[in-house]
């Protein structure tokens, strides 16, 4: 009797791990649509949703460890290579937009950013080694 | 360092040879005993011992674990607000990392932690200019970035 209550509150713990990373996955797809401009946007889609998918993937590898008895290298694997690689994507994007000059949202407080690649593109003209 | 983990793998076959076994059980036990021969040598040794720096990175790994649990819940909480009561903007970072590699950790790591994001890095690596979700005060985020990341990882390269 007890290992079954063991198993049953395991298997109600691990779903419920999952049921919280694709919460979260769900409110990152909504702020993507709600926040107003590239770069709000891109924290609701890199960043939420690395928290999301290592609880998915975490749960499923639990799940998979415990009650089928394999342990999925895999799904460890996966998490270390949404790690490695959302950052980057995200910071290619930001840096991408900015660039390109797209406008921060009207109720931004400050850009130190702002004058920057001017100043850099002069320094290249005056002396382009 | 390397030569360190070389010696430890090395105890840890010896004593496989030993035993004539050559389960993973064994191979621990006996990485574990070559461990704490090269722990109780330490003063001997020209470099600290390198566990110390593993202790170092695992350090850096819950900090991070902690950061991306708090600042996650911080942006959700924005979002699903029914008025958008925040102030984005743009700072820059002063950082006294040095080497590439440190600052790529760094900037991986602010991108990773939910709420900011590496923009750009400037050209001599210096300065890091984060767009930050919710400014109050750019000087508080800055000595926060500066007391908890840059800190874990000067520890680990250094």
């Amino acid at each position: 009797m007890n290992t079954e209550m063991i198993k049953a509150i395991g298997e109600t713990m691990i779903g419920l791990i999952v049921l919280v990373g694709s919460l979260i996955g769900a409110l990152s797809a909504f702020g993507l649509i709600r926040l107003p401009d590239v770069y709000l946007r891109s924290h609701a889609a890199t960043k939420s949703a690395t928290l999301g998918v290592l609880l998915i993937l975490t749960g499923a590898f639990l799940y998979f460890a415990f009650y089928l008895e394999h342990v999925s290298a895999k799904l460890l694997l996966g998490i270390v290579f949404v790690f490695i690689t959302s950052p980057v994507a995200g910071h290619l994007n930001g840096r991408a937009a900015h660039r390109t000059g797209v406008p921060l949202w009207e109720r931004s407080v400050q850009d130190d950013l702002a004058g920057i690649y001017g100043q850099e593109k002069e320094v290249r003209e005056r002396d382009p080694s | 360092m390397a030569l360190q983990i070389l010696l430890n793998l090395i105890i840890a076959f010896v004593w496989m040879f030993l035993y004539n076994d050559w389960s993973s059980s064994r191979f621990t036990v006996g990485y574990l005993l070559g461990m704490a021969c090269i722990g109780l040598l330490n003063r001997f040794w020209p470099h600290d011992f390198y566990m110390k720096r593993v202790w170092a990175v695992i350090k850096l790994l819950s900090l991070f674990m902690r950061e991306l649990v708090i600042s996650s819940f911080a942006v959700m909480i924005q979002i699903v607000r029914p008025s958008l009561a925040i102030r984005p903007g743009i700072f820059a970072l002063r950082t006294e990392l040095k080497s590439d590699w440190e600052i790529t950790i760094l900037s991986c790591l602010i991108c990773l932690t939910p709420g900011t994001l590496t923009l750009d890095v400037a050209r001599d690596g210096r300065i890091l200019y984060i767009h930050a979700m919710d400014i109050e005060d750019a000087e508080m985020l800055t000595n926060q970035i500066r007391g908890t990341f840059e800190k874990a990882i000067m520890e680990v390269t250094r």
